[in-house]
């Protein structure tokens, strides 16, 4: 048991963004082609399948291939069913970001078939293939070109077959509203008749050219969210709504605080409760019941001894994490030209300090699982990000062989990159076991604020220079433990040195929408305004002057546009700041007015103009609720967000305590999307929101004359 | 073992074997298997488990099954013969959810809003939807919704 031991009481070591940049690893898929039919029922199939992902991405991967063995590595595929029916699968989840809807935009255009006849299968262990997880704003630059690249792949089998059938050249036959016609004889047959009686399967081609964005039909338009229905039903089952026959329900024991190791357990007080079954496992003490209330009543009987350490408090987190740099850890640094050269040349030198809170992805819906066994098998239906993963831990900590556990992620109410790891997965199938029924386990929200991961805390210290002309001469930039995602900068500088620092983090602590980005372009984009001002130029000139990228540029430039930049005060308490950059190739400029209360010293924002380009948009209102959503929640962390701790122990684990954006803090919003047809799709989950927290700060140093560098920017608020 | 207790709910009458003291929460999503109203927090802050008794919007985290004495009206009540509710139509013309956890909260609470005041200012309906969380941010898409909900109820009254 102490395998399993470990896998419950070890957190998992998240590397919050080092894994951000690689894409799937490729994936052993176990069926053959007939099994594959038998399972999908007859018609036409095509997989992307590559040596590695990355050639994958670069090529378009293997040959084509007509054998009964399908090829081992495979990262989407797509079926075409008798019926005309069109089914693609993807390891991707739908969290909220609205993929599910977008992915099948590409599949629908690329196929050339109407949107509604495409069904989307995410997120299974079983019947979709490997994927890495949902996070890093990967899905629309990676995954809808794969599934396009498949699409397109079909409609050329499909117009081949039919080619051969009427014996002509496919290249003179055309593929529209999933119907083939052939002009010059009016011939005319659909999909279905074609894949009818049929078990073909092909890989993609070497080369299968996708359609550019400037002749996209379905994608790039506004189409409404797929089963927009069920979720204004309440008829949506999220993990958490799952009720199998037999169900019960499950609740851990946790422990009073971060470090604490369980000295004694006495079970036997909750033993007595006749519908409970209790688990103790090493340090896992969990309870299952058919009740909710009785499962929390057989915990809350569970005599344990704890043996505390002593933990450090919120207060002085920063200290500590200079502190505790983990020297072990190599840094990342990149490094050009000399700093002692590049500040020896400068007219202004500047030196500041900037520091991040640990902050709470707090979904709506907490971590959530529903473990069943059956057979020696193990199925777990939960909300995460990384379903391959938890399939892996799973089989881990049972010993199970991965064939035979299967994940299943139902649509999910929210993550932010705050479900990556398996604990719930783990928990309900701990107790599924000992109760051989199937066990839910829904965490409370004061769970969900405590036994969670964190967005990562940290101190950022800069060095620069800039000359007479406003040109920067000097960038020394250090991040200790929020990250390295977004470190560099966009501007030119000839001397720079860039490092980030691993820290031993005093709380747990992973991925979150933005990453370090949002930390990093806070530290950069605040100071690069206090450069403006020591320059005695306006903040969105002197970037524009130290900026070669035409596409930051663009940005810029339309945001302020856009907000009427530069404006003028028109009443006491008013500022407006700017901020933006490049993340995860996505460019952001924000624009926004605050006003401040002097009374309560209460800062409140007034207004927000984003510009956004992530190349060619995919579906233009689902883009705009991505970024209108990424605004508002950046606000959180921008302003009032961050956790509290004192002896292990959240001490604001509430909402009543952890104050999250509510109606009432709703800016006006405008967003300007630049939509370059002419250039790859980004993701847009993320990017967008990296440049609100520096744009309310400096926009709050126009109001007060105060810098203020520290997120949240005014706790109190 | 006490004979059930009686709960309308959707113009329905269910017996209900809860202990009175169980929260209203629990009794709608666990016996009756009505999930449509969510767990968010368990302490009334966050709206997602929002539900009308007596036509009034109330967190059924916050009360006790012994409690209820009128009639509860939850998401899957709101449609009628196949007709969305126009609070829910207009959620749905306008995307007014991403993740959509909160969404049947927003809807519930919207509805109750415009029961008290048919024709809400932005200011009226951000103040009287304070209490509900949606973390993705859709808020604006709601205010939104609800007033374009609100002119449909003005023409076509339910």
């Amino acid at each position: 048991m102490s395998t399993l031991l470990n896998k419950f009481t070890r957190e998992p070591e998240l590397e919050p963004e080092r894994y951000e940049f690689r894409e799937a690893p490729i994936h052993h898929f176990a069926l053959d082609r007939r099994d594959f039919f038998k399972f999908f029922g007859a018609g036409i199939m095509v997989f992307a399948a590559a040596k590695d992902a990355l050639a994958l991405q670069e090529s378009g991967g293997g040959r084509q291939n007509h054998s009964e063995e399908l090829p081992k590595e495979i990262t989407a595929w797509l079926h075409i069913g008798e019926d005309g029916s069109v089914t693609a699968f993807t390891g991707k989840v739908e969290i909220g970001q609205n993929i599910r809807t977008s992915l099948a935009q590409s599949v629908a255009d690329e196929l050339r078939v109407p949107f509604e006849t495409v069904r989307m299968v995410m997120g299974d262990t079983q019947l979709t293939p490997f994927d890495m997880g949902t996070f890093g704003s990967r899905t629309t630059p990676t995954m809808a070109p794969q599934l396009r690249r498949v699409a397109s792949a079909a409609r050329d089998l499909l117009l081949q077959t039919a080619a051969k059938e009427w014996n002509t050249a496919p290249e003179k036959l055309l593929a529209v509203n999933a119907k083939i016609t052939d002009p010059a004889s009016g011939r005319a047959t659909t999909y279905a008749d074609v894949a009818r009686g049929k078990t073909l399967a092909q890989r993609i081609p070497d080369e299968d050219p996708m359609t550019p964005a400037s002749e996209w039909t379905i994608a790039g338009k506004s189409l409404p969210k797929v089963d927009g229905r069920a979720f204004v039903t309440g008829r949506h089952q999220y993990t958490s709504d799952l009720r199998p026959a037999g169900l019960m329900y499950g609740k851990v024991l946790r422990a009073p605080s971060f470090g604490a190791t369980m000295t004694s357990c006495d079970i036997s007080a909750a033993q007595k409760f006749p519908a409970a079954v209790i688990v103790h496992d090493g340090d896992f003490v969990g309870a299952a019941a058919s009740s909710e209330n009785e499962a929390d009543e057989a915990i809350a009987a569970i005599r344990a001894e704890w043996k505390e350490t002593s933990q450090p408090s919120s207060s002085e987190l920063f200290s500590y994490l200079k502190q505790n740099v983990a020297s072990d850890e190599p840094s990342d640094l990149t490094q050009s030209g000399s700093i002692p050269d590049g500040l020896a040349a400068a007219t202004h030198r500047l030196e500041a300090t900037y520091t991040v809170a640990y902050i709470a992805h707090a979904p709506l819906e907490p971590r959530a699982a529903v473990a069943e066994w059956k057979d020696g098998k193990l199925t777990v239906r939960t909300g995460t990000q990384r379903p391959f993963a938890t399939r892996d831990a799973l089989a881990e900590a049972f010993h199970l062989a991965k064939e035979n556990v299967r994940v299943i992620v139902p649509d999910t109410g929210s993550a932010y990159g705050g479900k990556h790891t398996p604990d719930a997965a783990l928990e309900a199938a701990r107790l599924a076991r000992a109760t051989g029924k199937p066990v839910k386990i829904v965490w409370t929200r004061e769970e969900e604020f405590t036994w969670s991961y964190f967005r990562p805390a940290g101190v950022i210290e800069i060095k620069s220079g800039v000359a007479a002309d406003g040109k920067l001469t000097a960038w020394e930039f250090h991040n200790y433990n929020s990250g390295a995602a977004g470190i560099g900068t966009p501007y030119t500088v000839p001397n720079q040195h860039i490092e980030f620092h691993p820290v031993r983090s005093p709380l747990r602590q992973g991925s979150y929408r933005g990453l370090a980005a949002t930390a990093n372009h806070f530290a950069r984009e605040s100071h690069m305004d206090d450069l403006a001002h020591a320059a005695a130029m306006d903040p969105l000139d002197f970037r524009l002057k130290n900026i070669s990228d035409p596409r930051l540029r663009d940005v810029f430039q339309a945001a302020a546009e856009s907000f009427g930049w530069p404006a003028k005060k028109t009443k006491p308490g008013q500022g407006f700041g700017i901020g933006g950059g490049i993340e995860k190739s996505g460019y952001v400029a924000t624009c926004t007015e605050i006003s401040t209360d002097d009374a309560r010293g209460a800062i409140r924002v007034v207004r927000v103009v984003t510009a956004f380009d992530c190349g060619a948009i995919v579906n233009p209102d689902g883009l705009r609720n991505q970024i209108m959503g990424a605004n508002i929640m950046g606000l959180g962390g921008a302003l009032f967000e961050a956790m509290a701790f004192n002896g292990g122990r959240i001490t604001n684990a509430r909402f009543a305590r952890y104050r999250v954006p509510r109606f009432r803090d709703v800016p006006d919003m405008e967003i300007v999307l630049m939509d370059r047809k002419d250039i790859p799709s980004a993701g847009a989950g993320e990017t967008p929101l990296v440049g609100l927290a520096p744009a309310i700060g400096n926009a709050i140093f126009d109001a007060t004359g105060v810098r203020r560098t520290t997120l949240p920017l005014a706790p109190r608020a | 073992m006490a004979p059930p207790l009686e709960l309308v709910v959707n113009d329905q009458k269910y017996p209900v074997h809860s202990d009175p003291d169980t929260r209203l929460l629990t009794v709608l999503r666990d016996e009756l298997g009505l999930t449509g109203t969510k767990y968010g927090c368990g302490e009334g802050q966050c709206g997602a488990c929002t539900v009308l008794i007596g036509g009034s919007p109330r967190r059924s985290c916050q009360v006790l099954l012994g409690e209820v004495v009128q009639p509860v009206t939850t998401i899957e009540g709101l449609e009628k013969d196949g007709h969305l509710h126009p609070v829910q139509q207009a959620f749905l013309d306008l995307d007014a959810f991403q993740c959509a956890y909160c969404t049947s909260g927003m809807i519930i609470s919207s509805v109750a809003l415009l029961t008290q005041k048919p024709d809400p200012s932005s200011t009226d309906i951000v103040q009287f939807m304070q209490g509900n969380i949606c973390r993705c941010g859709t808020y604006p898409r709601i205010v939104d919704a609800i007033q374009r909900a609100a002119k449909s109820m003005e023409k076509q009254p339910r």
